[in-house]
């Protein structure tokens, strides 16, 4: 405790603690990833705990958080760069930096989940056009060159202008600026033009890709959890939640912490709380749907989601954690200190993977044709699945991974250029 | 030689942006499209390809079914066990199961036990989702089967299958091949391919299935009872429960059975259209 509150006593040193937690956390992960990188290499699916009846685990839930957070942050960047939202202009390449990390965060998960990972790349060449898993890659490919070539277009100004500088940061933007010496004030507009376009062309594919993931799932008629029209909707408003919610604690950690970001922490706050509310009430439809409609089969899912051996992932972490505390920290007073918009930020972000949780696994948990799984006998066929410990720390490595990688990217790419409205909302502070 | 380098840098330094990019770009596909030839990358993709140019549409001639009759099956299981001899499934992947239900208001509780195989339903939802076309309906017979060198092993069929007749290939061993006895160098006849079984290398991490033993088909496509060439779960089934035929002849004993007898299919409310049919 006493660590903490020296932690925070001293505000001027509170930011860059938090930047220490975070380098530190991020090293820890990264490094326990190592193991079960390895595991995964050499053995393979063995050490999986899931099987033939839950087929999909915590990577194909974290794979649906990851990719949920980019097109979430991609989209509240738009608001900038399209919508011309001058609240979030400071947070705005922050926001596509970590819909590009995020986005390489999902591709990894995904991609240690195949059964086959050198097989990868028979997604680009034998594309069945039927299937959503395949629509899926297309758009993740164009998503990610857009991503790239917004970010270039974002920042090739401010490398331009240091890239003469001997150090290694200078040497880096050179590299970065892909040859382009051009500083005038004519490029700069042109750059806000394509950055314009770029973000406008994003938007459709952001919302296509991720509710294409939610169709990915609801088209599946075998799982009646996952089976409905809703679905794609869920998945997007989620994204978004978690997506703004990641971007609240990040922008209260990082560019100078909340003292600069103030402004932007609480307005983020705001619009997470209205988009977190949309959610719940998205949420509460499709189980008012399935237990007034009452069909055993549809039930089932939503029986292991609440009374099931992981309910403390619906009521304790989703529920508890990620939805009442954070509701109540984004209404009360509380709403408009950055600390606590921020730690509620924390919360949903982490809330909302429970909510991923409990849609990838209770949907296959429910045995197809009653008494399948006493049938043979076999771990690989069991309707209970809790993630094994190679499992876990591939997970965990990944996410260290995203924020090492975030880190460098914060810590050598330029920041927002600090502007007079900028330096003015500070004075206020 | 420093004249050269002279001129290189001349150039360089009046390189413009739209050309460096354009440069860049030839670049990097160059770089990109060496990997992907020096990979092998290449020649697997024209292997594949071609395999799937032969394999040129022909008119469905057979429609191959089970109709199992719930009423002599005695739930003795050697349909699973016959099914692992023949295909040399690892453990946890088992492509009929035996499974019973206990009815009420039976005389003596006596449960009524059901096989269950791949369905090779008549509009699989497996085979749509398939982001690689790896698991099809074959155009000749209608059987559904996976393709294991292309298969990624996304199990995205797994979970679209409502009747989980797919497994997934963990890698996991009995002790006979664990410990390398000579069983362990007996190749599976899954689809005439005789893969033995090696680490990280196809079945393992694939997705199986039931594939009616079509190994056992001849080069016309045809089953022989009295040959032995007949799926190995019906040829063995000691209670004669198990029939096993072609739907499109009227006088095989599978289509003989549904003009006589009450039948059930399961999930009908999906519209798959299984052609596995349970005889009440």
């Amino acid at each position: 405790m006493n660590f903490i509150r020296e932690l925070l006593s001293n505000e001027n040193k509170i930011s860059e603690n938090l930047k220490k937690i975070f380098w530190t956390v991020g090293t820890a992960l990264f490094v326990i990833g190592v193991y079960g990188w390895y595991i995964r290499f050499v053995d393979g699916h063995l050490k999986a705990n899931y099987g033939s009846i839950v087929t999909w685990g915590l990577w194909v839930a974290a794979y649906i958080y990851f990719i949920g957070l980019s097109a979430g942050s991609f989209l509240v960047s738009s608001l900038v760069y399209v919508f011309n939202f001058k609240k979030f202009e400071r947070i705005g390449r922050l926001a596509v930096f970590t819909a590009l990390v995020t986005l390489l965060m999902a591709l990894l998960s995904i991609w240690a989940d195949l059964g086959h990972m050198e097989r990868a790349w028979h997604v680009m060449v034998f594309p069945n056009f039927k299937s959503p898993m395949a629509w899926m890659i297309y758009l993740y490919s164009i998503y990610m060159l857009l991503l790239i070539a917004e970010i270039y277009f974002l920042l090739r100004y401010d490398l331009v202008k240091e890239a003469n500088d001997e150090t290694i940061r200078g040497k880096l933007y050179r590299i970065l600026s892909l040859g382009s010496k051009d500083l005038s004030e004519q490029s700069k507009t042109r750059d806000k033009k394509i950055v314009k376009i770029l973000a406008t062309i994003g938007i459709p594919i952001a919302i296509l890709f991720h509710g294409g993931v939610g169709a990915l799932f609801g088209v599946v008629a075998a799982r009646p959890h996952w089976h409905s029209g809703l679905f794609p909707i869920l998945f997007l408003l989620s994204a978004l939640v978690s997506g703004g919610a990641l971007l609240t604690l990040i922008s209260s950690v990082f560019q100078e912490g909340w003292f600069k970001n103030k402004d932007v922490v609480v307005e983020l706050g705001k619009m997470v709380l209205a988009l977190l509310l949309l959610d719940v009430l998205f949420q509460f439809s499709e189980f008012l749907v399935a237990y007034r409609g009452g069909i055993p089969s549809h039930i089932a899912g939503y029986e292991l989601v609440i009374s099931g051996p992981y309910a403390w992932v619906f009521w304790g972490w989703q529920g508890f954690v990620g939805t009442v505390i954070p509701i109540f920290l984004l209404i009360l007073p509380t709403r408009k200190s950055p600390r606590w918009v921020a730690l509620a930020g924390l919360l949903i972000a982490a809330g909302i993977f429970g909510l991923r949780l409990n849609i990838v696994i209770p949907g296959l948990a429910v045995e197809e044709i009653h008494g399948l799984t006493s049938a043979i006998y076999s771990h690989r066929v069991d309707p209970n699945y809790f993630p094994s410990i190679p499992e876990w720390t591939l997970t965990f490595g990944i996410i260290g991974f995203g924020m090492i990688l975030f880190g460098f990217g914060e810590f050598f790419l330029p920041k927002h250029e600090e502007k007079e409205s900028a330096i003015v909302s500070q004075s206020k502070i | 030689m420093s004249e050269e380098i002279k001129e290189i840098e001349k150039e360089t330094q009046h390189i413009g942006r739209d050309e460096f990019l354009s440069k860049l770009v030839k670049i990097g596909a160059g770089t990109l499209a060496a990997t992907i030839v020096s990979n092998g990358m290449l020649g697997t993709a024209s292997k594949l390809i071609a395999k799937s140019k032969n394999e040129t549409p022909v008119k469905r001639k057979y429609h191959y079914g089970m109709v199992i009759d719930t009423r002599r099956c005695v739930g003795c299981r050697s349909c699973v066990l016959a099914c692992k001899a023949e295909n040399k499934t690892p453990p946890g992947v088992s492509y009929t199961v035996v499974f019973e239900e206990i009815l009420e208001n039976r005389p003596n509780d006596k449960p009524v036990f059901m096989t269950k195989p791949c369905f090779h339903c008549e509009h699989p939802p497996c085979t749509d989702v398939c982001p690689v076309s790896a698991t099809y309906k074959r155009e000749q017979d209608g059987i559904v089967v996976v393709d294991y060198d292309r298969c990624i092993g996304c199990r995205y069929c797994m979970t679209a299958c409502p009747y989980s007749a797919r497994w997934f290939d963990f890698g996991e061993n009995y002790p006979a091949v664990e410990e390398k006895t000579p069983w362990a160098e007996v190749p599976s006849p899954e689809y005439k391919q005789f893969r033995k079984r090696e680490h990280e290398k196809s079945p393992i991490g694939n997705v199986r299935k039931c594939t009616f033993c079509l190994h056992l088909q001849d080069e016309k496509g045809q089953y022989n009872k009295a040959e032995g060439r007949w799926p190995a779960c019906a040829k063995t089934c000691t209670g004669k429960a198990i029939h096993f035929g072609d739907f499109n002849d009227p006088n095989s004993e599978v289509s003989v059975l549904l003009r006589e007898r009450q039948y059930i299919r399961l999930k009908e409310e999906l519209g798959t259209s299984p052609n596995v049919y349970y005889l009440l």
